[in-house]
């Protein structure tokens, strides 16, 4: 049991570091242009096929650091001759237009790459077992992703605080006729973030990659739990995007490990199903748990409509 | 008094009879498109659009008419679809009296049912807010199929057979001629609906909310009410599509309530146009019969649809109804034929840009995915080698040289469109 709590708590760890690590660009991206990017995930998907492709031609190392450059480079672009150009028709065209980005990035990674896993595989610098937890073994490559999402999430930290174009970001974040008036180019601040966002997405691609699977359907099975993330965590904070994705990753791993059922906890006391739940009588919280996040979400709507630690309604 | 409104009260009766006549002329159209297309293809085809014609009117009594963008539209239609499948097998079982054609109101009943359950929660905000929690929402239903088997059938399924339910004067809805003439009626009652509604002063709240919700509240009205009702009733349309949808495919399964669904409708209904009533209706016969077409012509098909949004986004965000509708004046003050000639001249350079890009596409299709089955194969009846050299080079000057024509074009079609406008306008048309 105790052995089942600590790797869990590990995973979901390294499960919420790596959400966090897109959810930031993602609220940091909507804070400041008020545009909810719906191709985020996708970022994440080509930074796992760049990575794939990169460690494939050059090594591991090299597409580790290129990979996330060339997915931000493309978001860049994509911000600076896409999203500029359909700003003046507003917000809804621009959500409209990342949406259509997701399709055409999803189709364009199906006809380069297939629709079948490719094989991105963890390099074997770090392909051994870091430590053993009761009778686990704990790869080291796990350790390697956990520690890349913290100090990336330190150096944003770090980056956002302590530095001056960090405070010129955070002042665009609220006031952005204000900071434009004090004679920054917010439109070229605008593609900075964007390209920055969308190249944190890219590396959390890059790592994840080899240790999940790298599909061509990945981008649509995370997208929708990256919203979650930051409608949870409220709109536009990023503390807040930083408890929702652990809080989410650790329900999510925890519920994929368990094995309860209302069969095994009510089945002593009743005897058989009762017709009206029939179906979620034998239904493991592992089959279970690709609700949760969406019933958080529903949850947390009812309950607190400005998020977890959200101040402002949108 | 009476004297100063007699023109008004004219001009509005002429009106009325104007739209009278439109809608009868679409009742005769429905009525008569199986005689002029009788194959089985060409029925199944109207069908489909029929009923994605009630789909995307619904949806864009969200998006269009009280300006909330929802990603999980499908939710509604495919909980009515299987509600209905669920109502038809029941009837079939307990052999109650209860004809095929009212299958669509189960339908209408579940959407409606659902609208008021998630509306609730959802439309509390307007804006982005609203469009995250609707695809959270659709994302909650969609995972929830594949768990609730006994209601959702898993991966195959639910089906049933209308040619089982209750007889209507010999009519048994078996041959899909009869399934059509459901449909077509279904569709022309919802679309007269949906019409009227967008007149009432509830449709025009609903204009209000869209376009200034501070100022909607400023007179009285609760902008969260008018999204619910909206959310509710839109629901219920979409509801009647899935029934309609149950009753043609005599089969409901998870992927009518997923992603892909609410996308598609919302592709139609962009495409169509957000702006006015017929766009949506262009929209989902248009995307449906490309859907059908493409998908046999090419195997990348989605990737134009994807690009074609994005183009619709960009350069059209009124849609295809909004360029029609730009072009009304010109053709009432009859100077439309002044800028065919520009037209046409603007036709060459996309034609060439379109082939060329999807040269590139389907030669890059071909190195890649097909890689194992040969590099040639046949590009607008010429036979293509995608490994040698030359169909790239010709591809890259395709798309260069169409991108270069089109800037020089540009011009010249902006003038004769603003020249053509001015007559317009002096004729007092504009």
């Amino acid at each position: 049991m105790l052995e089942l709590v600590s790797v869990s708590t590990l995973n979901g760890l390294l499960y919420g570091m790596l959400l966090f690590l897109m959810a930031s660009g993602l609220t940091l991206i909507f804070s400041m242009m008020g545009v909810l990017n719906f191709a985020h995930a996708s970022f994440y998907m080509l930074g796992a096929f760049f990575g794939f492709q990169l460690s494939h031609w050059l090594g591991f190392w090299p597409a580790f650091v290129l990979a996330p450059l060339a997915a931000g480079g493309i978001g860049a672009l994509v911000e600076r001759y896409g999203l500029r150009a359909v700003h003046r028709h507003g917000h809804v065209a621009e959500l409209l237009f990342t949406f259509g980005l997701t399709f055409v990035i999803q189709e364009l990674v199906q006809m380069v790459w297939g629709k079948l896993p490719v094989d991105y595989r963890v390099p074997p610098s770090l392909d051994f077992t870091a430590f053993t937890v009761f009778s686990t073994n704990y790869p080291a490559y796990k350790m390697f992703e956990l520690a890349t999402a913290i100090a990336i999430f330190l150096v944003l930290l770090a980056v956002l605080t302590r530095t001056r174009i960090g405070l010129i970001i955070q002042a665009a974040l609220t006031h952005p006729n204000m900071v434009a008036m004090l004679g920054h180019n917010v439109p070229r601040i605008f593609m900075l973030v964007f390209g920055v966002g969308t190249g944190l997405a890219a590396v959390a691609g890059v790592i994840a990659g080899p240790a999940l699977v790298t599909q061509s359907d990945m981008a649509a099975l995370l997208g929708p739990i990256l919203f979650v993330v930051i409608v949870v965590g409220g709109l536009g904070s990023l503390a807040g995007a930083f408890v929702a994705s652990l809080l989410i990753g650790l329900v999510q791993t925890f519920a994929v490990a368990s094995n309860a059922s209302l069969a095994g906890v009510l089945g002593p006391i009743m005897p058989g199903a009762p017709a009206a739940i029939r179906d979620l009588w034998d239904v493991t919280v592992a089959q279970v748990a690709p609700v949760v996040p969406y019933l958080l979400l529903v949850m947390i709507l009812i309950l607190r409509p400005a998020g977890l630690l959200g101040t402002r309604d949108t | 008094m009476a004297a100063v409104d007699a023109p008004r009260i004219r001009q509005e009766r002429r009106r009325t009879a104007w739209r009278l006549g439109l809608w009868i002329a679409a009742a005769v159209l429905f009525a008569g498109l199986p005689t002029v297309f009788p194959s089985g293809t060409a029925l199944t085809t109207m069908s489909l659009m029929g009923i994605m014609i009630v789909f995307a009117l619904s949806y864009n009594m969200l998006l269009g008419q009280t300006g909330m963008l929802s990603f999980g539209h499908a939710v509604y239609y495919g909980l009515g679809g299987f509600l209905a499948v669920h109502a038809m097998n029941l009837a079939i079982g307990d052999r109650l009296p209860v004809p095929v054609i009212v299958v669509p109101l189960v339908g209408a009943a579940a959407g409606l049912l659902f609208g008021i359950v998630f509306g609730s929660v959802s439309t509390r905000r307007g804006g982005t807010a609203f469009a995250m929690i609707s695809l959270g929402i659709g994302e909650l239903v969609a995972s929830s199929a594949l768990i609730l088997r006994s209601f959702f059938g898993g991966e195959e399924g639910v089906t049933t057979n209308r040619a089982r339910l209750l007889r209507l004067f010999d009519w048994n809805f078996g041959p899909q001629l009869q399934v059509y003439y459901l449909i077509a009626a279904w569709c022309l009652v919802c679309m007269v609906a949906m019409y009227a509604l967008s007149r009432t002063p509830f449709g025009r709240m609903c204009n209000a909310v869209r376009d200034n919700p501070e100022r909607a509240e400023f007179i009285g009205y609760s902008a969260q009410a008018v999204r619910f009702i909206a959310f509710c009733l839109a629901g219920g349309f979409a509801g009647v599509a899935g029934g309609l949808a149950a009753i043609n495919f005599e089969i409901m399964n998870s992927v009518n309530v997923g992603a892909a669904q609410s996308g598609s409708v919302l592709l139609m209904t962009y495409i169509g146009g957000t702006g006015s009533f017929i766009g949506p209706v262009l929209g989902a016969v248009l995307i449906t019969f490309l859907q059908l077409m493409l998908s046999d012509a090419t195997e990348v098909w989605q990737l134009y649809f994807g690009l074609l949004f994005i183009t619709m986004v960009v350069f059209a965000p009124s849609g295809i109804a909004g360029i029609l509708m730009m072009h009304a004046p010109l053709w009432r003050a009859r100077v439309l034929h002044r800028v065919v000639p520009a037209y046409l001249l603007a036709a060459l350079p996309c034609l060439l840009g379109l082939a060329g890009v999807s040269l590139v596409i389907e030669m890059t299709y071909r190195l890649t995915v097909k890689a194992n089955e040969g590099s040639a194969f046949r590009f607008l009846y010429q036979p293509v080698d995608a490994k040698s050299a030359v169909p790239w080079i010709i591809a890259a000057l395709l798309v260069i040289g169409g991108f270069w024509l089109f800037r020089r074009v540009r011009p010249i079609v902006a003038d004769a469109f603003g020249e053509a406008m001015l007559v317009a306008r002096r004729k007092g048309w504009a």
